[in-house]
């Protein structure tokens, strides 16, 4: 058989398939080194790179900004007040002489904490709605899609000023109320994947090998579902680092003098004729970040396709 | 086709009945202390009143009735249209909603009309360009949109146009020219949605077999694109434009407040300020019902566009 | 010029595709003419390069297509260097195109009228006040009846054939010189298929227009074409008429090609057909399954389809049943319902004397390790995740049989089973052919040791050279390790050389079972006639004896 196999593969132009039937030579490559595999190829993307260092520069400061200023973002020197940037103060300085981009680093602990929170919040709910929605089906996907469609009717924003209403200003109550808000497209990505990978055909041969429903679950449907809701999940950190900000620009987040990235905007409202750096320059850092996130999340989006 | 239409007036019924009932859960069940909130709120210090005059209070507020009596209360009367008083203005809600309105429709409007005419003739633009570059650049402008936060465009559109070319107003309601600014910044952020949308459905489209045929037959590439590309791209818009509702009346809170201009996204940022929860409630089922009514309208004129949905069952 | 009354001259194409950096050619210094009025196929399989060079006729290149050399006269003019204006000017007027799926090439947003009108205006000019009228006319001639009817409704509002003419009448709106079809074949039911090629063939003579088949299907080229071309990795191996191809192939890859292709093959020796009855008893037993689905309520019609009515059907240890019909024909149903995951609404399944019929999923689950099946898309049956190893010994680990390096040994053994390299054991899907794809799933229905394998269009979906190998490895299979098979399948060519027993499905009823002799020299049906009949090549096959 196997001769006739080769006769007839060479006569199609294709190569003769060896007939290994000796010792094993090969290795069960890992998942980790499979992963990281796909990961390196990214890194050598201007574009990618650029948007992680930004991301990981953002992070830094979350987490230990003391090592990337030297000044007090609490320090005021009125005799510095709004002045314009230069080489010691690369933002410039607010009204009270602070400098704007130690303001601006410190700001990103309060406001990345409150984006991982709302993230958080929104990936439990929305990944738990979605999963038992789209794999339970019947009723249970009904109740559960329509109290999504609820959530959804509540425009974001202002679910998010219902919340703070209730239990107050903060940067807790903001990453709740931001959180919330986001769980329905979370509920709603996760439950068309889970759809989608449990009618595919290599589900069903699971099932017909005797695997069990915990294990199609975990072994085929969630890592197959996973791709869109990872690439969702980044974008909406991106998304809820803006709503945080904006909720704190309208005067609920954390008190003064603590700097969350949308106060220090509210703040240079007031100077905006005579010192437009001090609002502006904050903000295009914001927009560095988020826009580095939606491209990382893209580049992701775009390699699994 | 009656039959769906009862099916989804009822479906949008139930979902806004949700909506108000979570939002009532949340202003009036969540806080710890809804009465202390509502006597700040109405400017009185809960702790100079005594216990008759506590017990007043709450009367007066609706506060000492059980949980289901003072929903179905409020309910009723959000029915009717009466949406209770504004704590700290001292004004029915509803009149004060009905005072504010207009302008947050007519700047809406006008963001919506915006919105939908920068993101399609963008993307339009996007397909329609062969240099690499600009096509490049052109589809990732989007992403852009998405990440600048409404209220710094705001001011950056303040910065250059108003204090720099002087060309609109930098704050105010009146007039047509105030509504430009602020209409175009809320607009982007919708732009950028309809665009990015309506770019990757068009890539999807135009490597459908149809369009072969549609080339085959000896059209040019732009007459391909117009007749049979775009029209079928353009499908998702539609539900896009429903569910876009929700983040143009938040938009419109952010908007109104950098313009100043007096519309019921600033009546909202003051309410929530003062923690005026009837205000809040009302504003919230306001815009919730302004979802519900658009998406309902958009599902039943989708049959129009796209022929493959009918609300009629066919059996093949 | 004596290019003059030739219709089509290549001379020496080339044609290469730039992606990546890297240039891969489709076609290679190929060089045919067509004159006005012939019928010419082009057989190859996938990679054969004859969509590019049908592309580069139509002048619709991607745009990493690149043509590197040779000439492409059509009519008098060389397209090698035209400008896509004169290309444009080609279309539709000078060459018309039938493209291959009719599911996915009408635009579904357009009355069907409309479509045609396009191609009618654009061969006038513009638009003139009788084009409705032209386009109900048109629509006759392609066969399509109540055409004014039909204009007015939307693609999705039309079967597949329908559509298929549909698209015929496109193609001619624009009176062309010549047709190109694309796979005509591929997409629909053997029956419909005939007939649409059949009307298409005679309109085509009747104006005089040149026809050029693009297809794998060496039988359809060989049934319908005055001159054949086969083409391999770009280049162009042999040509000539049918009767020479067939007769005396001089290619080597021709002659395999005859060797693969199943409508010629050797019907191999009928075997010794025992009486099955008497001898053992049957493995799988359907009696008068009845299957229907609830629809939604419309007004007027049922609320409820019937797939299946009244099957009965006897598998036995080492034998083949095969199940054929065209779509719709309830044959998946069947299947389903032999596997426990479909309940049918009446009747009763029983595996070797066990009725199964109301078994719960959890009380079938231990017969799950002797009937076991292998799907119809190789691709989308592996877990793209899963390497082959992983995707091998699942249900070893589903069921707990086996653990470390027993379960190793296991995978090697079956990799080796099917002939795959042990190597491979580490590849993930996309790494793979379809054929190999196959082979691991097949690989993995394996792995428990049925005793009865149920194949769903097992082939279907692969290049003819790889279904022989397949159908090979699943005899071979059967030979050394006695499994039954349930073989279901539109193709009675994959069928007749692989099965014992026959039945054939049409519209959820059997029309005819028996063994395979009897269904195919002796068919009583005239619907089974009809099937046999229009399978690709059989006449050739029938006159050469």
């Amino acid at each position: 058989m196997t001769t006739t196999d080769t006769r007839l593969e060479q006569n199609l132009g294709r190569t003769a398939i060896p007939a290994h039937r000796s010792e094993p030579l090969w290795r069960r490559r890992s998942r980790l080194q499979r992963a990281t595999a796909t990961v390196v190829p990214l890194l050598r993307r201007p574009g990618f790179t650029l948007a992680l260092l930004i991301v990981l520069f953002a992070l830094a400061a979350a987490v230990v900004p003391q090592l990337l200023t030297s000044f007090d973002p609490y320090a005021t020197s009125p005799i510095d007040k709004l002045s314009a940037p230069n080489l010691i103060h690369w933002f410039g300085t607010d009204e009270l002489g602070r400098d704007l981009f130690t303001r601006v680093v410190y700001g990103a602990s309060l406001s990345v904490q409150a984006a991982f929170l709302a993230v958080g919040i929104a990936l439990v709910g929305g990944l738990g709605l979605g999963i038992l929605s789209g794999f339970a089906g019947g009723r249970i996907d009904s109740v559960i899609m329509r109290f999504v469609d609820v959530l959804l009717a509540l425009p974001g924003l202002l679910l998010a000023l219902a919340i703070v209403t209730a239990i107050g200003f903060g940067t807790l109550p903001v990453a709740i109320a931001v959180g919330v808000g986001i769980i329905p497209g979370f509920a709603r990505t996760t439950r068309a994947e889970v759809l989608r990978v449990k009618t595919l055909p290599y589900v069903e041969a699971a099932r017909l090998g005797g695997a069990s429903w915990s294990r199609t679950l975990l072994r085929h449907i969630l890592p197959n579902a996973w791709g869109p809701v990872a690439v969702l999940a980044t974008l909406d950190f991106g998304a809820a680092i803006l709503a945080t900000a904006g909720l704190s620009f309208l005067g609920f987040g954390a008190a003064p003098p603590a700097a969350e990235w949308g106060t220090l905007i509210a703040n240079g409202r007031h100077f905006l004729i005579t010192a437009p750096w001090v609002s502006l320059l904050p903000g295009l850092f914001l927009v560095a970040v988020v826009f580095s996130l939606n491209h990382i999340a893209r580049t992701f989006e775009e390699s699994q396709r | 086709m009656t039959r769906y239409l009862m099916g989804r007036v009822g479906q949008a019924i139930l979902v806004l009945w949700g909506a108000y009932s979570i939002t009532y859960f949340i202003l009036y069940l969540l806080p710890g202390d809804t009465l202390s909130i509502m006597l700040s709120a109405s400017g009185i210090e809960a702790d100079a009143l005594s216990v008759e005059d506590l017990a007043k209070a709450r009367a007066y507020y609706g506060l000492d009735k059980g949980l289901f009596e003072q929903y179905f209360d409020l309910l009723l009367g959000a029915l009717h249209g009466d949406f209770g008083q504004s704590l700290s203005l001292n004004r029915p809600v509803a009149e004060l909603l009905v005072e504010r309105l207009p302008q947050t429709l007519s700047l809406a409007g006008l963001a919506i009309v915006l919105s939908l005419l920068g993101g399609i003739g963008l993307a339009y633009l996007a397909a329609y360009v062969r240099w690499k570059p600009l096509k490049v650049a052109l589809a990732r402008l989007p992403s852009l949109g998405f990440s600048v936060p409404v209220f710094w465009m705001g001011l950056l559109l303040i910065q250059v146009f108003a204090f720099g070319l002087g060309w609109f107003p930098a704050t105010g309601s009146r007039g047509f020219e105030s509504l430009v600014l602020p209409a175009v910044t809320l607009a982007i952020p919708s732009a950028a949605v309809y665009a990015q949308v309506l770019q990757r459905s068009f890539q999807g489209v135009w490597n459908q077999s149809y369009i072969t045929t549609a080339f085959a037959k000896g059209l040019s590439r732009g007459q391909v694109q117009a007749r049979h590309g775009f029209k079928n791209a353009a499908l998702p818009i539609l539900t896009l434009i429903g569910l876009q509702v929700g983040n143009t009346v938040s938009g419109a809170v952010l908007v109104e407040t950098i313009f100043a201009r007096s519309g019921i996204g600033r009546l909202a940022q003051e309410a929530v300020l003062r923690q005026d929860i009837p205000v809040v409630l009302a504003i919230v089922s306001v815009s919730a019902a302004a979802f519900v009514v658009v998406n309902l309208l958009v599902d039943l004129l989708y049959p129009w566009f796209d022929p493959r949905i009918s609300h009629t069952p066919k059996v093949s | 010029m004596s290019a003059s009354n030739l219709l089509i001259d290549i001379r020496q194409l080339s044609v290469c595709y730039r992606s990546g950096g890297q240039i891969n050619p489709a076609v290679q210094s190929l060089s045919f003419s067509l004159a006005q009025g012939e019928t010419v196929a082009i057989v190859g399989e996938s990679g054969s390069g004859k969509s590019t060079l049908a592309n580069a006729i139509l002048g619709l290149l991607p745009e990493n297509a690149q043509i590197t050399g040779g000439q492409l006269w059509v009519e008098g003019s060389d397209l090698t260097h035209a400008s896509e204006r004169q290309k444009r000017q080609l279309r539709g007027r000078t060459i018309g195109l039938v493209p291959q799926d009719p599911m996915v090439s009408l635009n579904p947003t357009l009355r069907v009228g409309q479509q045609i009108a396009e191609a009618l205006i654009l061969a006038k000019g513009k638009r003139y006040p009788a084009v409705d009228a032209d386009v109900v006319e048109l629509l006759q001639h392609v066969g399509i009846d109540k055409p004014v009817l039909r204009a007015r409704q939307y693609p999705h509002e039309l079967s597949g054939g329908m559509r298929q003419r549909v698209l015929i009448a496109i193609a001619l709106a624009g009176n062309p010189r010549l047709i190109i079809a694309d796979e005509p074949t591929s997409a629909l039911d053997v029956t419909v298929q005939r007939k649409i090629l059949d009307h298409l063939q005679r309109l085509v003579s009747e104006r005089g227009i040149s026809l050029l088949i693009i297809t794998h299907d060496l039988g359809v080229a060989t049934d319908r074409a005055d001159r054949i071309l086969v083409m391999k990795q770009g280049e162009l191996v042999e040509q000539g008429p049918p009767r020479q191809i067939l007769d005396a192939p001089t290619h080597p890859y021709t002659q395999a090609l005859i060797a693969a292709a199943p409508a010629f093959a050797k019907r191999r020796e009928p075997l010794a057909n025992p009486d099955w009855a008497a001898l053992a008893k049957p493995i799988l037993s359907l009696q008068n399954v009845g299957k229907n689905f609830a629809l939604p309520k419309v007004k007027g019609q049922d609320n409820s389809f019937q797939a299946l009515e009244n099957l009965s059907l006897d598998v036995y240890p080492g034998q083949t049943l095969a199940i054929v019909g065209e779509s719709g024909s309830g044959k998946s149903t069947a299947l389903r319902i032999a596997l426990g995951l479909e309940k049918p609404t009446r009747g009763s399944v029983w595996f070797e004397q066990q009725e199964v019929t109301h078994l719960s999923w959890r009380d079938f689950r231990p017969l799950r390790q002797r009937i076991q099946l292998v799907q119809q898309n190789p691709f989308a049956a592996l877990d793209p995740r899963f390497t082959v190893f992983d995707s091998i010994v699942e249900p070893l680990e589903s069921f707990g049989l086996l653990k470390g390096a027993a379960l190793e040994q296991a995978a090697r053994e079956l990799i080796s089973r099917v002939h795959l390299p042990v190597s491979f054991l580490d590849r993930l899907p996309r790494e793979l052919s379809g054929g190999q794809c196959q082979r691991v799933a097949i690989a993995r229905a394996l792995a428990l040791q049925p005793d009865l394998l149920l194949l769903d269009e097992p082939v279907s979906a692969l290049d003819v050279s790889v279904q022989a190998h397949i159908l090979e490895l699943l005899e071979e299979l059967q030979r050394e390790m006695g499994i039954a098979y349930v073989l279901v399948s539109h193709d009675l060519s994959v069928v007749a050389n692989f099965a014992h027993q026959v039945l054939v499905l049409r519209n959820g009823q059997v029309v005819e079972q028996g063994s395979v002799d009897q269904i195919f020299s002796r068919p009583a049906n005239d619907y089974t006639r009809e099937l046999i009949n229009a399978i690709p090549g059989r006449q050739k096959v029938a006159m050469t004896g």
